[in-house]
């Protein structure tokens, strides 16, 4: 496309974007990567450490491990579950009906609403019996997340709606029954939807905030089991304002998000089919 | 005939439970505190209006009202900021060839994956350098400077669906692509636009820990921090006005939802196809 201008129009609509990326994207990122070698705290100068941070959070802080403990658990149990009712509920309302609309919306409501405080202390009065123990308290909030599949879910439901007609017709020609059907059309032509979500979900779920807050009234309690890695990050950042060590904690969950999206990365070759018109 | 039922019947079957803790809090607002923590039936035994009049009062010294004054005020800023800040990016990356377009595009797909917290406490030492901890800023600021990459995408996402040929015949008028975004591209865009507003209003109205790291002085606290000065107590006493303040702070979302819930579903749909 010729568009007979000079280029620096493009950066002129893009000065707004570039602008926040360099002030308060990639020049905090920079910032808190410096801080994470010092002890900051906010309201003397950062005193440069070497790697103290780093070595305290892996060798001496008990709680550190119980934070990586409590969010690997939910991280692991809630995305695959919630994916799988998001894929489940998407292929069950994917049939032509004039309610099929009004059923997508509805099971969409939920992960407008479940993010909000409000929801969050229904789910405190609700599950008050469980709060109280490590592993249901963790249950309550794995529940929460699950309730919300309605996001994931639309996606899938849009991707169903791209899958061609004919290959089911010419499936049911051959005689196969639904199982093969599932296996050998639905998953590797909604594949790449798969990845998406799965990605997008699991770095989700790794940020997870509000609930356990709420629930836990923000001691990540009882005995640290919903003791999420952001609010005990919160908790040394801004309530104990030793921000250099809440620096590197949230450099090496940045690490840990990378690592664990270029794996699955890595591992979506084998996986996902792209180019089903091709 | 009989599938068809049995079908609606099975997925009717999965609403009501998913849906049951919206209309229980509803419900449970009408109830005694007393009574909220007993057991989890839907209907009160003693239904009043107590709890809702308590909300007519103060919390930590402020009216109430004022919480929702805060919080239409964040949100409100945050969804206009959103609309110019992500348009204007969108239409530079969907609909302009500039030699950085490819890195910058990977930059900003990247930022949508990037943990809020690798930046939060630098963003927090920013802010406070400027003096505006304690403002609504910290909140609105980042928002008018396209932070929001979901958003970009969104915009990206739209714009790519409009017909080339639109700007085309303009520019062969002489229209530049400063008068082509806001008469070409802009009112094609409008459910874009409504959904980033919409959405951007819902998740910075449900947002709770930039609104707990910046707001500190109660006058200037939103419905989340309302709420949270109840869950602070352990008053049993306080459960039904928390509840009826919880049921409050979603009544906006449900009307939206109301609304414009085409909108927001297909708006979020698309944002997991044709990347």
């Amino acid at each position: 496309m010729h568009t007979g201008e000079r280029p620096s129009v493009a950066y002129l609509f893009l000065s707004p974007w570039i602008a926040g990326a360099l002030l308060l994207t990639l020049g905090p990122m920079a910032a808190s990567l410096y801080l994470s070698f010092t002890d900051y705290d906010l309201f003397t100068a950062p005193r440069w450490t070497g790697l103290d941070n780093y070595v305290r959070i892996l060798t001496s802080d008990p709680h550190f491990w119980n934070a990586v403990a409590a969010t690997t658990k939910f991280v692991a149990i809630s995305v695959p579950v919630q994916l799988a009712a998001a894929l489940g509920v998407a292929m069950l309302i994917n049939r032509p009906s004039r309610a099929r609309g009004a059923y997508r919306s509805a099971f969409y409501a939920p992960s407008l609403l479940g993010a909000s405080v409000s929801v969050a202390v229904v789910w405190r009065v609700i599950f008050h019996d469980w709060i109280g123990q490590p592993d249901r308290a963790l249950l309550a909030l794995v529940l929460l997340a699950v309730w919300q599949f309605g996001a994931p879910m639309v996606i899938f439901l849009a991707g169903l709606q791209q899958i061609p007609r004919e290959y089911y017709d010419a499936a049911a020609v051959d005689g196969a029954g639904p199982w093969r059907t599932f296996r050998s059309i639905t998953l590797p032509m909604l594949s790449p939807v798969i990845f998406f979500n799965l990605v997008l979900d699991t770095i989700r779920a790794f940020q997870v905030f509000t609930g356990a807050y709420v629930l836990s009234n923000g001691t990540g309690g009882p005995s640290d089991s919903t003791l999420f890695y952001t609010l005990y990050l919160y908790e040394k950042g801004f309530v104990e304002f030793k921000m250099g060590y809440a620096s590197a904690m949230a450099w090496l969950l940045l690490v840990a998000v990378a690592a664990i999206t270029a794996l699955l990365f890595r591992t979506s070759r084998s996986w996902v089919f792209y180019g089903g018109e091709a | 005939m009989i599938r068809r039922v049995g079908w609606h019947l099975l997925v009717l079957a999965l609403l009501i439970p998913l849906l049951y803790p919206i209309v229980w809090l509803a419900a449970a607002s009408f109830k005694p505190s007393g009574e909220i923590l007993q057991s989890l039936a839907l209907l009160p035994k003693h239904a009043i209006l107590d709890n809702y009049a308590y909300l007519a009062g103060d919390l930590a010294g402020v009216p109430v009202w004022r919480f929702f004054v805060n919080s239409i005020l964040v949100s409100a800023g945050c969804a206009a900021a959103n609309i110019v800040s992500c348009s204007l990016a969108g239409y530079a990356f969907a609909r302009l060839r500039f030699r950085l377009r490819k890195p910058l595009f990977a930059v900003m797909l990247a930022t949508i994956m990037l943990p809020t917290h690798a930046v939060l406490i630098p963003q927090y030492t920013i802010f406070q350098r400027l003096g505006t901890v304690d403002t609504f800023w910290p909140l609105i600021l980042p928002k008018l400077l396209a932070t929001d990459a979901f958003f970009v995408f969104l915009m990206v996402q739209f714009m790519r669906n409009i017909p080339r040929e639109l700007d085309e015949a303009a520019r062969l008028d002489g229209c530049g692509s400063i008068r082509i975004f806001p008469a070409v591209i802009l009112p094609l865009i409008r459910p874009a636009v409504v959904t980033t507003a919409i959405f951007t209003f819902i998740w910075t109205w449900n947002d709770f820990l930039s609104q707990l790291i910046y707001l500190s002085d109660p006058e200037k606290y939103t419905l989340p921090l309302a709420l949270r000065l109840f869950i602070d107590v352990t008053d049993p006493n306080a459960y039904g006005p928390m509840l009826a303040l919880s049921a409050l702070a979603l009544v906006p979302i449900l009307l939206f939802f109301a609304a414009f819930q085409r909108l927001l579903v297909e708006g979020f749909a698309t944002s997991g196809l044709k990347g």
